[in-house]
């Protein structure tokens, strides 16, 4: 029954050690984009900030306006940024020093080649379709946990904060509206300029490598997209440097398989946990024997306690009866 | 777990204190609240964001007081795996701040979540979606939630069994038949209530590995997960010996010597902990990140040094010995714990781009309401069921008795 510090590390080392296994991981995967991955390929050197892509995005997918501050009978639709209204936009960066310097840039949902808003959404509710690579979302199903939010490291799902019922907002390349209807999403169907196009994700990356080529000095080198959090559908081109567009700065590696590798080493086929409830099974009911015994012994001594008060008792009283 | 019963007792004092009509007034204030929200919704009671799209609530009420209810899985560990039956009467109150802290969670997690008529997408299969770590989470949590309540139950039914005067006969009963057969198998609930919070609690840490451009280095390892369960172990402890002194104080029963004896295996958990903790930080060149002076660094800072004042407290003997200095270390590392889960759930998440987040009033509010429910359940609980350790001797029997 004498238990030794031994046991309590013994305990501590098998459970750590169940805990630790993720450490062994191998190194990442491979992630590679389905040959007919479709996606767009933005060229910022030949957006003029029209906005027409923002206007029609909205049009076809029925998303209401965002009225400017003081706008009361609202007659803009001037949104600020990504939200709950606004799938698409464009946004503008001028250089401080040189105004003439200026870009366009369009931010939309990336569709990742392994979404971590996929990854993350419990129920299901963001989705990858097979094929396509599309990545959309199924209201219908969406707790609203904000999980793909968290996840997101673009930070592309918008939630509907001042609404009762509120639902996640993304890019879903017009899946189920102009993509379906004309076979290309909106924002490229519009675009005056082909700032924006639609294709198979091997494709557009070959005609940035093209322009790439072509145009000298034109370009960054980076490709935004071809290798990011393992590479996205939707791939950018610009004649400044990304950070000045906005965007992150993102590692090749992807974290949704970081966290499904540390998941799956931990879940796989269920069996470490079973394997905890067995072995502590094992061991409480080893432990349960042995207490039993010792349970019996302490009520033996706890009536022994007993009898002894009341003998005390009794001979108190009977001195103070002599007084 | 026979022969256990005499282990504890009613606290009998009167239910309607000053105390419980303070508490009263904060879980209304929080519930009406909560009505407000699911009116008007989220955006209107909250200052999250779509940078910040989880707040208090999920960082507090589900990643922090979830480890703060993770007293019964500390104890039931010690207790039926280390054999140390010694501890056995601490186990049912334990349980009961377990039980509600859990429920707080889950209360909180209703409050949260967007779509929360859609939650049985968690019953359907072709919904389930094992790669997300939040499933599991979540369906853990769940059946923790209900082992809690199976846990706790047989303090309920031996109430009903010696109930005197025979107001309910059908529930003594029914109580009389199920408790016998639920003594037999609750050894197998119990270690269930041991396996699942093994589970959730490391996958509360896995949670942020996802978000690995957003979370700030120095708290964002491929081990959160081994992290957070030494955490919730050291947490659990804290909270044990964290309430036997509160409701020494409350309700003026003696300090359970037990709990001191308790505080005996802090040191040992947090030492490994930290072991862990710097490993990790060293593995991942980040150690002078951690030491850079900046504003994470001071967070991460103030995480070490509650800690380790809590664990160095109670390596000396001399300390253990003086209920006060158990609490006081307690209290270090139930803050020092818990901050280390704000600075990966909150503190140290930043996103991309301009954004931030501080908790509106109404947020806090309704934090507020959900831990004064869940103060006030327990409070209620433990003064109808056998649920306290019993009062060993006459001095203390007295004390008990003259308090109220
Ligand atoms: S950009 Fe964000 S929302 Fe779009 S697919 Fe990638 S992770 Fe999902
Ligand atoms: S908010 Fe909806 S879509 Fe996003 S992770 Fe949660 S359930 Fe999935
Ligand atoms: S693909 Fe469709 S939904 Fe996405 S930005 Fe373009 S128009 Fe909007």
């Amino acid at each position: 029954m004498k238990k030794t510090r031994r046991d309590f590390l013994k305990t501590a080392a098998a459970g750590g050690a169940l805990m630790l296994a993720p450490l062994s991981a191998s190194a990442q995967q491979e992630i590679k984009a389905d040959d007919e991955a479709v996606g767009m390929f933005y060229d910022s050197t030949l957006c003029v900030g029209c906005k027409a892509c923002v206007s029609k995005c909205k049009q076809v997918n029925d998303m209401a306006a965002a009225p400017m501050p003081g706008d009361n009978d609202r007659v803009w639709d001037a949104p600020n940024d990504l939200d709950y209204r606004t799938r698409n936009i464009i946004k503008l960066y001028k250089d401080e020093q040189d105004p003439t310097k200026h870009a366009y840039v369009k931010y939309q949902c990336m569709h990742c080649i392994k979404p971590s808003c996929v990854s993350a959404c419990p129920v299901s509710a963001m989705q990858k379709e097979a094929g396509t690579g599309i990545v959309f979302y199924d209201k219908n199903i969406c707790i609203g946990c904000r999980y793909c939010q968290v996840a997101c490291p673009f930070n592309i799902p918008k939630f509907e904060w001042p609404e009762t019922f509120p639902k996640i907002v993304k890019c879903d390349l017009c899946k189920f509206t102009n993509l379906k209807l004309k076979n290309i999403p909106a924002c490229c169907e519009v675009c005056p300029t082909n700032a924006v196009i639609f294709g198979k994700r091997k494709d557009l990356l070959a005609e940035a490598k093209r322009r790439q080529a072509e145009n000298p000095g034109k370009y960054e080198k980076h490709i935004y997209g071809e290798f990011e959090v393992g590479g996205t559908n939707v791939i950018y081109l610009a004649g400044t440097s990304f950070d000045n567009l906005g965007f992150p700065e993102l590692e090749k590696e992807s974290a949704a398989l970081m966290s499904e590798h540390v998941q799956h080493t931990v879940y796989k086929g269920f069996i470490a946990p079973v394997a905890l409830y067995g072995f502590l099974a094992f061991v409480a009911l080893r432990n349960r024997k042995s207490a039993e015994e010792v349970a019996h012994e302490h009520e033996l001594e706890h009536e022994l306690e007993v009898e002894i008060e009341h003998e005390l008792e009794k001979e108190k009283h009977e001195k103070e009866g002599k007084h | 777990m026979a022969g256990h019963h005499d282990e504890y007792q009613v606290h009998r004092a009167k239910i309607l204190t000053p105390a419980f009509y303070v508490l009263l007034f904060f879980t209304v204030l929080g519930f009406l609240l909560i009505a407000y929200r699911f009116v008007m919704g989220i955006g209107a009671v909250s200052n999250l964001s779509d940078g910040y799209p989880w707040g208090i609530w999920i960082a507090y009420d589900v990643a922090t007081s979830t480890a703060f209810a993770c007293g019964g899985y500390a104890m039931a560990l010690v207790i039926y795996i280390m054999n140390r039956m010694k501890y056995h009467p601490l186990i049912r109150s334990a349980l009961v701040t377990s039980m509600f802290g859990y429920m707080l969670a889950g209360m909180s997690v209703m409050v949260d979540v967007g779509r929360y008529w859609n939650a049985y997408s968690f019953f359907i299969p072709s919904r389930w979606q094992p790669n997300s770590v939040m499933f599991e989470v979540a369906v853990c949590i769940m059946a923790y939630n209900v082992v809690l309540i199976i846990e706790v139950l047989p303090a309920i039914l031996e109430r009903f069994i010696h109930m005197k005067d025979n107001r309910f006969p059908k529930l003594k009963h029914y109580a009389m038949i199920i408790y016998p057969k639920l003594d037999k198998v609750l050894i197998f609930i119990v270690i269930l209530g041991i396996t699942l919070p093994s589970m959730h609690q490391s996958s509360l840490g896995s949670m942020l590995i996802i978000a690995k451009s957003k979370l700030n280095p120095i708290w964002h390892t491929e081990i959160l997960p081994l992290l957070f369960i030494i955490n919730a172990l050291y947490i659990g402890y804290a909270t044990v010996i964290f309430e036997s002194f509160a409701s020494s104080m409350a309700f003026r029963r003696p300090f359970e010597k037990e709990v001191q004896q308790l505080s005996r295996i802090i040191p040992y958990v947090t030492g490994i902990w930290l072991t862990v903790r710097f490993i990790d930080l060293y593995v991942r060149g980040q150690l002078s990140a951690a030491f850079a002076g900046d504003f994470y660094s001071w967070m991460f800072m103030a995480e070490m040094l509650l800690i380790l004042t809590g664990t160095y407290i109670l390596m000396w003997n001399q300390y253990r010995r003086s209920p006060r200095m158990v609490f006081i270390a307690a209290m270090f590392l139930l803050i020092g714990g818990g901050w280390f889960r704000f600075n990966v759930y909150l503190i140290g998440f930043k996103p991309h781009g301009n954004w931030s987040y501080f908790p509106s009033l109404p947020e806090f509010f309704i934090t507020i309401g959900l831990v004064a429910f869940e103060i006030l359940g327990y409070m209620v609980l433990v003064k109808l069921f056998p649920i306290m350790p019993k009062v060993h001797g006459h001095e203390a029997t007295a004390e008990t008795a003259k308090a109220h």
